[in-house]
């Protein structure tokens, strides 16, 4: 199995169109999902109740098969983008969700009293408090959720979408490795780049996890 | 939307969809064949590594580089690309679940042997214990109940992803979903990935009761 290098120097328009359609699927679901989850979350972590059943839903969702998730879509989307960035979003909320909520969990309750005393209301708790603390722990789930989406877009080739997954249908039905091999590649390095800059926006959000490290 | 689910019942009870070699119940062993298969031989794989990674605390860095990579690697592509290279066989079947299912052990054995409280490792140690000793009787038994998230949910991805075994001409519930999908019959592809998702819930709940009897001097951990 051997790369034919003539074939992806002819294509380099082509795969570069590929590769920035497969990254806007990709983010386009991840921002919806978290969209999404912030809320569920929210209400996940506050009615004790309801969080069972949230995370247990999620979890169903996540074990059906992306394949039929994107086939089940096409009456209600047909075969658009909008039907790949609907079942990728439904792919990221169980680990957004799941995150969010250990991440809300995970603010101390001393925090969240103190900042009761001092006046603040609940709703701006959330927002300066509670959530930045929880932000290590939510894009942990932002990683994962970003890595998990990038790999799965290519599924989305059966429904003639999927950027850079076209070129693992297009090697199969050619018997041609040169554009599988290309499509693993990029893809792989867009989830390594993707992931990398995901690491300097939370270093850049989070300046206090950096001096707790250092022991001041 | 009421059509196709009243579809849906009829597909799912009728006796002639159950029986034979393109049946329900063949489809459903042959899905768990490749799927507990799969995840037995990266439990092999992944098991030793996760353990050893742990109580060396050597290689760290590698696991989790190995656990983000293992979801960046795209499956239809994988599939595809063994395929090519070793012609019509089981083997992209297999590789595909298997790199699948290897990171997320590898990183849930690590998880929970870090976990293990340091203390009861020097205290096994200070006993006289050999280090085979101390991973084996004291580390494993304790970083048991992470390990076995691990394993319920490389199961859960080994399961739902099986699906692709019928995309290389392979059986499993995948025939239903593709074969559905070439017929544009949305009442047989919603049947194989009802059956698929049903699947992966009893599997887990399956592990999940076992945890419970296994552990049940522990307090719960969360899952």
């Amino acid at each position: 199995m051997s790369v034919d290098w003539s074939w992806i120097a002819d294509h380099t328009d082509d795969l570069t169109a590929l590769t920035l359609s497969h990254l806007q699927a990709a983010l386009t679901a991840v921002l919806l999902g978290l969209l999404v989850s912030l809320p569920l979350a929210v209400v996940a972590h506050r009615v004790r109740r309801l969080r069972g059943l949230l995370l247990g839903l999620s979890n169903i969702l996540f074990t059906i098969p992306s394949i039929a998730v994107f086939v089940l879509l096409l009456p209600v989307s047909g075969l658009t983008r909008t039907t790949t960035v609907i079942g990728l979003t439904i792919y990221t909320l169980v680990v957004l969700l799941r995150n969010t909520v250990e991440g809300l969990d995970s603010v101390p309750a001393r925090t969240k009293e103190a900042a009761k005393a001092m006046g603040t209301r609940p709703l701006r708790t959330l927002i300066t408090v509670e959530l930045p603390l929880a932000l290590p722990v939510i894009m942990a789930g932002v990683r994962i959720a970003t890595v998990m989406a990038i790999s799965l877009v290519s599924v989305a080739t059966y429904i003639g979408d999927g950027g850079l997954g076209q070129l693992f249908t297009d090697g199969f039905q050619r018997n041609f490795p040169t554009p599988v091999i290309v499509g693993v590649v990029l893809t792989l390095l867009l989830a390594l780049v993707a992931d990398a800059l995901l690491v300097t926006v939370q270093y850049v959000l989070t300046p206090w996890t950096r001096r707790q490290k250092r022991g001041v | 939307m009421y059509e196709l689910l009243k579809g849906l019942g009829a597909w799912l009870v009728s006796s002639e969809q159950w029986a034979g070699s393109d049946g329900i119940g063949h489809r459903l062993t042959e899905h768990l064949q490749y799927s507990l298969l799969a995840t037995l031989v990266a439990a092999a794989i992944a098991l030793p590594v996760g353990l050893l990674i742990g109580h060396t605390r050597r290689g760290a860095f590698i696991a989790i580089n190995l656990s983000s990579f293992g979801r960046a690697l795209p499956t239809v592509g994988l599939v595809v690309l063994v395929f090519l290279a070793s012609g019509l066989s089981m083997w992209p079947v297999y590789i595909a679940l298997v790199a699948l299912a290897v990171p997320s052990i590898v990183t849930n054995t690590y998880a929970g042997m870090t976990a293990v409280d340091p203390e009861v490792r020097d205290a096994a140690r200070g006993q006289g214990m050999r280090w085979h000793q101390v991973l084996l009787q004291v580390e494993l038994p304790l970083a048991l109940p992470l390990i076995m998230t691990g394993l319920r949910l490389a199961l859960i991805q080994v399961v739902a992803t099986a699906t692709i075994a019928a995309y290389v001409s392979f059986g499993g519930l995948g025939r239903y979903v593709f074969d559905g999908l070439a017929q544009r019959d949305l009442v047989q592809v919603l049947g194989g990935a009802v059956l698929v998702a049903v699947v992966a819930v009893v599997l887990d709940l399956a592990l999940s009761a076992l945890q419970r009897v296994l552990f049940r001097h522990r307090p719960a951990t969360p899952a």
